[in-house]
């Protein structure tokens, strides 16, 4: 009695066939992430040493290690973090929990969708402009910094919203009802329900902001600094760039130097993308309804 | 007749002659719009200290709008615009500026039942907190005392820290009449609050609310007729966005109604 109608072997063909070329294209995907990873690792693996990490390019980088770059790149994703945090996630709160829905709201929304769209390149000469000339802070970690600060300013807003506008609105009722203030609310309920997704922001913006090399070109970053940086108006070295220049602008640098420096990068970035994963894990255990 | 709202001034008077109890909460004249339209039209009654007045209808008829007014939420709903009068011990609500003072003399209980995602303990603590007290000591106290009210002590006194969302759909319900009652209000104002609730535990609220009356006044806005029957001293009868009638409660069901709607809907011939 349930023998197939020539209607439902069409409709199962249709199904197979879908269901074999949408899961063949998401396989697909693996392939660069493997060949990228397999390749640094591959060639990159032979030359890092607690030497490579912990001591400074000697010999017009062509020998020693990465420590300036990589205390830079620390450095730089540090104060880009004091600067953006505090401020994305106030601009997130008022634009989730306060902001009455008028031209004014919906300027500033598209105001940070404009700015997450903007090119990093962009946002490098705004740097200058703004940071090194007109606040007279130089070519300096704190300018650079800044200009990070701006670029990623979009992702800690949007995360922040949209985890904020996660908490079920009959929270924020009844804790109204209740006589509660808008800011109590938000203090006792709403805050402390957000914050894992404010976290997993944060560190998304951390390794974007630790990739990236055109704002820092102009703004803080150099090729090559006998010394290390001693405040956050010196200037500093950074993994990014040290790429750039150790894979373009050092002749008979070895080979494996590149790659290297690349898989350093890369290692710290998914150190903390898994972090953030780990992290949003172990709180989601602990949702609370 | 007093603009549209029919009520029934002889009944409300007490059968053995004493006088009557002062008014809680006097609405005038209320109406309440949204963009989409109107959810109340010309509503006027009394509400008197230490009754249960029932508010029966069927959906769409203005109940839950009303209670919003009362508590003052048109402030965070942009849409919503009140007019007329609602006034507490006298006073126009619209007039008063410290909002949150009005709301804190005010309990609220939702259809379905909202367990904050803080411990049983925070729950019940939460509103004297936010109220400025800090002594671990009082808090305790109120703690106890609030969920022993809403009975639900017995249940939980084990487990306060844990999650008051992780409680089951009765006990989330009875943690919000405890959350409700440490407010300490003056009028405890119920939204259908059995919808989500098991017949033994409703009995149960229904004699704490009982209870309650002698202390506090409450409004129960309910779907079941029965209940207000059960448990309300006066009814009104709110339909599409009217007030068709209000009443000794008994009235309604066995004694003269002013409009026929009202016994229709009382025994359940629509609604």
């Amino acid at each position: 009695m349930f023998e197939a109608t020539s209607i439902n072997r069409k409709n199962l063909g249709w199904q197979k066939l879908f269901r074999f070329l949408l899961g063949g294209m998401t396989a697909s995907l693996i392939f660069p992430v493997a060949l990228i990873l397999g390749m640094l690792i591959f060639k990159g693996a032979p030359v890092i040493s607690f030497d490579f990490l912990f001591t400074s390019p000697t010999n017009g980088m062509t020998e020693g290690g990465i420590f300036p770059a990589l205390l830079g790149t620390i450095l730089l994703v540090l104060v880009a973090l004091v600067a953006s945090v505090p401020l994305g996630v106030a601009a997130a709160i008022y634009l989730s929990e306060y902001a009455p829905e008028n031209w004014f709201t919906r300027a500033i929304n598209l105001a940070i969708i404009n700015l997450a769209g903007v090119p990093s390149i962009v946002h490098a000469l705004f740097g200058l402009g703004a940071f090194v000339l007109f606040f007279r802070f130089g070519t300096s970690i704190l300018a650079a910094s800044l200009t990070l600060a701006v670029m990623t300013l979009p992702v800690v807003i949007v995360a922040t919203r949209e985890s904020l506008q996660a908490v079920p609105m009959a929270f924020r009722e009844a804790c109204w009802n209740m006589g509660a203030t808008r800011w109590q609310t938000i203090r006792h309920i709403v805050l402390p329900n957000a914050v894992t997704g404010i976290l997993t922001g944060v560190i998304l913006e951390v390794s974007r902001t630790a990739g990236e090399t055109a704002p820092i070109m102009f703004t803080g970053a150099v090729f090559f600094l006998p010394f290390l940086p001693q405040g956050v108006f010196d200037q500093t070295m950074a993994l990014s760039l040290h790429l750039f220049v150790v894979s373009t602008q050092v002749p008979e640098m070895p080979e494996a130097v590149p790659y290297g420096v690349a898989l350093v990068l890369i290692a710290m970035v998914l150190l903390m993308n898994s972090a953030s994963i780990a992290l949003r894990m172990y709180l989601r255990g602990k949702k609370k309804w | 007749m007093v603009g549209g709202t029919v009520v029934n001034e002889e009944s409300s008077l007490n059968k053995d002659g004493t006088s009557r109890p002062p008014v809680k909460l006097g609405v005038e004249n209320l109406s309440i719009h949204y963009e989409t339209g109107a959810a109340l039209e010309n509503v006027s009654f009394d509400i008197r200290e230490h009754e249960i007045f029932g508010i029966i209808g069927p959906a769409n008829a203005g109940k839950t709008s009303f209670l919003k007014a009362v508590n003052r939420m048109d402030m965070f709903n942009p849409d919503m615009t009140v007019g007329g009068r609602i006034t507490f011990d006298g006073t126009d609500i619209s007039k008063v500026r410290n909002v949150y003072g009005l709301r804190s003399r005010i309990g609220v209980v939702f259809p379905l039942p909202v367990g904050l995602p803080l411990s049983v303990y925070d729950n019940v603590a939460l509103a004297p907190r936010l109220a400025g007290l800090k002594d671990k000591a009082e808090l305790n106290v109120i703690v106890e005392r609030c969920l022993t009210r809403a009975a639900l002590w017995d249940e939980v006194k084990d487990r306060l820290d844990s999650l008051g969302s992780m409680l089951s759909g009765g006990q989330q319900q009875r943690l919000t009449i405890a959350r409700a009652l440490s407010q300490e209000p003056e009028l405890l104002m119920l939204d259908e609050f059995s919808i989500a609730v098991d017949p033994v535990t409703t009995m149960r609220i229904e004699d704490v609310l009982k209870e309650l009356k002698s202390e506090i006044t409450i409004i129960l806005v309910t779907n079941l007729v029965q209940q207000a029957r059960r448990l309300a001293d006066r009814t009104a009868f709110f339909l599409d966005g009217t007030c068709v009638e209000v009443g000794v409660t008994e009235d309604l069901f066995t004694g003269e109604v002013v409009d026929q709607r009202t016994r229709d809907y009382v025994e359940g011939r629509f609604g």
